[in-house]
């Protein structure tokens, strides 16, 4: 498209360092969002292949492949990469920096050197988390929740792993330091507060959760750490702790970090539907204000994970209340995207596709959350596989499908080149066929009664998991055929104009790849986003 | 609307103190997890506290919050001299701050000596024999000062760097935010004593 007089992409504009270095020590805010996805794949695709191993050791009643302790190692690390590795940094750090200065017409993030030491405390963190499963006692096995007592108890590596953890939770205060800085200070001219895309919002909201929850995370894990260097006795009720105590604290961080990893993913689905829908989006102050509100109240609903730990009949009715008002938002955002697109002239292109994909799944996650959030149901399936359905229907149906469309929306910006759509089609299909195959069976195993974190299970379950463990198949080709299909797309995809799917924001306005500084001048905005022409 | 922009300026003195204002919260945030720990165990263990709180020495105690609170004038003094473009008086109330710091810190070295000399820290036998109360008073006494103890010397070094970045004359009378954002951290690991002081020392 601009093919005459193309400017110099920020991959081919050196910055004073050559190969490796040119990444590593890089300030520049897409390199180093490029970085984070580079790196957030690969543990993703670890995690991944623990996730199948799992299932396949589910195949049967009995030892299939591994040994039980095995298993709970396995389940651990496959939580502990997925959430602090994969899904928390997930959209916020990869696309999130690599998007947020383009759409708000800005040259880069407000603390460009914060953002890459963010990017070190992350890699830092995850090899620390590495050593930690083939030193000291071998992989921890508490869970990715480390409760205690049996993580201060257990001999194997978790002060190790929980340091990790502690260095990842720096890195995300770090980007969510950034985020709202950034989006408070660099707007471009005439980028008013309601004029910025519904993506920066969502970040807005995001960043803000990063900055207030993750303390508390630093803090409980800094506890558990001293508790087993030292023998504090904070959470050992022999020596005057309490337990419960521990669970607080986990949850004061662990309910809002859910926000950290669904926020941003609404965004981008906000951000996907009007441009295929060729429709501006419904409700433009209604989602925006409802990402806020999410951000907010999430922060009171943490005791709806321990309803059968231990509470007040009291605080038990008010926290499950407070859980019914924090869907209302949720709510609010699904009707709004249903709304957008009616009567508008929908192209169902890939990156919508997903974005359907995650409203559906999305919506049955959240449906099933509120059968979780109300005590009485809470109490029969919490100890169940219903709760981990609802969860992967959450992380994965919701927030990685929703990454998954960011990344083939946004996919021609970053790297210039489109990839072929069939393929891109026919993976979303297949994962989408794979997960609920995969899913959909531990709703019902839940509610016979399957408790979850077991490594065995009674014969009457094994229908459901034999269908489970082949869904988990269907899943994994469909990731191979998205992720050969896009990788291939990098090196001989079809080169992509600046702007191939008619989008009206900012990051659509420069060339793509994007130059060195992003924009040649800094555009000024005259009015809101999503504006096309009839 | 934005009569200058920051869009295109090197450094943004808003954005930046904007940050390290964010950062501070995120500080205070962790000490809040403590917080929240104290209050539980005190309303818990009410006697316990009591009576442990008297073995504390108040003469450190209230020595330390005076050293702290001077520091903290000596502080905003540096920031002050270094914006009227005095930077040889602001090295010197720099150096004074970090002096502080360390009185504050060789102070809360023999304070916890003496204690561990006569068998009182976190699973000790000596400690553990006195009962849940204490024992849960003195976890929280090691774990709160000792990490408000780690954040002066992350204090001090930061000084340290700023007292460097002056002598080199990179911190002056136009860029002074670096000095300024090492001013607000050092006032906040104050008012973080003044909160740990009580608690501890005062409610017997
Ligand atoms: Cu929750």
């Amino acid at each position: 498209m601009t093919g005459a007089q193309r400017e110099m992409s920020f991959y081919e504009s050196g910055n004073g360092h050559t190969g490796i270095l040119s990444w590593v020590l890089s300030t520049d805010h897409k390199r180093i969002g490029l970085l984070y996805l580079f790196s957030m794949f690969s543990f993703f695709f670890v995690a991944v292949i623990l996730g199948l191993l799992m299932r396949l050791e589910l195949i049967a009643p009995g030892p299939s492949i591994m040994t039980a302790e095995s298993y709970n190692a396995m389940f651990t690390v496959h939580g502990v990469i997925m959430i602090f590795l994969f899904i928390i940094p997930g959209i916020p750090a990869g696309l999130g920096n690599f998007m947020l200065p383009l759409q708000i017409g800005a040259r880069d993030m407000a603390f460009p050197r914060i953002n890459l030491m963010s990017w070190w405390f992350y890699m830092t963190g995850a090899i620390v988390i590495i050593v930690s499963l083939f030193t000291g006692g071998g992989p921890p096995d508490t869970g990715w929740t480390f409760y205690v007592p049996y993580s201060i108890r257990t001999g194997t590596n978790v002060t190790l792993a929980v340091f990790g953890v502690f260095l990842l939770g720096i890195s995300s205060t770090l980007t969510g330091l950034n985020l709202v800085t950034t989006i408070h200070r660099l707007r471009a001219p005439g980028l008013k507060w309601f004029r910025m895309p519904l993506f920066v919002w969502s970040l807005y909201a995001t960043g803000w959760v990063q900055i207030l929850a993750t303390p508390v995370l630093g803090i409980t894990l800094l506890l558990l750490m001293m508790e087993r260097l030292f023998g504090f006795g904070f959470f050992d009720p022999a020596r005057g702790g309490d337990p419960l105590l521990f669970e607080h604290l986990f949850w004061i961080y662990s309910h809002p970090a859910v926000y950290i990893m669904i926020l941003p993913a609404m965004g981008i689905v906000t951000e996907i539907i009007p441009v295929f829908a060729r429709r501006t989006i419904f409700g433009y102050k209604a989602i925006a204000f409802s990402s806020l509100s999410i951000a907010s109240v999430g922060y009171l609903v943490w005791g709806h994970h321990m309803f059968t730990s231990g509470m007040s009949d009291i605080s038990r009715v008010i926290f499950s209340f407070l859980t019914f008002i924090v869907a209302v938002p949720s709510g609010i955002k699904v009707f709004n995207w249903i709304a957008s697109m009616y009567k508008g002239s929908i192209k169902l292109s890939s990156p919508l596709l997903f974005t359907v994909s995650f409203i559906f799944l999305f919506s049955l996650g959240g449906l099933t959350g509120l059968i979780i959030g109300a005590l009485a149901t809470n109490i029969f399936v919490h100890g169940t596989y219903f709760i981990v359905a609802h969860f992967h229907y959450m992380m994965f149906g919701g927030t990685a499908f929703a990454f998954f469309a960011g990344i083939h929306y946004w996919f021609p910006k970053i790297f210039g080149k489109m990839y072929r759509e069939k393929p891109a089609i026919t993976s979303c299909i297949v994962l989408f066929a794979g997960f609920n195959v995969l899913y959909f069976p531990m709703f019902i195993l839940g509610l016979e009664g399957m408790p979850r974190r077991y490594y065995d299970y009674l014969p009457r379950f094994h229908t459901g998991h034999l269908i489970s463990t082949v869904g988990s198949w269907i899943l994994a080709a469909g990731l191979m055929i998205m992720f050969y299909n896009l990788i291939r797309s990098i090196f001989i995809g079809e080169v992509a104009g600046s702007n191939p799917w008619g989008g009206s924001t900012l990051e659509w306005t420069t060339s793509s790849p994007p130059p060195h500084e992003n924009f040649t001048e800094i555009p000024v905005v005259t009015e809101g986003p999503y504006r096309f022409r009839k | 609307m934005n009569k200058e922009h920051s869009l295109n300026k090197k450094t943004d003195y808003t954005g930046s103190k904007q940050g390290m204002w964010m950062f501070l919260f995120t500080e205070l945030l962790l000490f809040t997890g403590m917080f929240l720990l104290y209050s539980v165990f005190r309303s818990r263990y009410q006697q316990e506290f009591h009576a442990a709180s008297s073995e504390l020495s108040r003469t450190i105690g209230t020595l330390n919050t005076v050293i702290l609170l001077t520091s903290s004038l000596t502080m905003a003094l540096s920031v002050n001299a270094i914006r009227k473009d005095k930077n040889k008086i602001s090295l010197i109330f720099q150096g004074l701050t970090v002096f502080f710091g360390l009185f504050f810190l060789a102070n809360k070295f023999f304070e916890w000596s003496a204690k561990i000399h006569h068998g009182i820290y976190p699973n000790s036998p000596g400690l553990l024999a006195h009962g849940k109360g204490e024992t849960m008073f003195y976890g929280l006494y090691y774990l709160m000062t000792g990490i408000h103890g780690l954040h002066v010397l992350a204090g001090i070094v930061l000084l340290l760097i700023m007292m460097v970045l002056t002598k080199k004359g990179s911190l002056n009378s136009d860029s002074f935010v670096r000095l300024e954002n090492s001013g607000l951290y050092w006032h906040l690991v104050d008012v973080i004593w003044v909160y740990l002081f009580p608690v501890f020392y005062l409610i017997s």
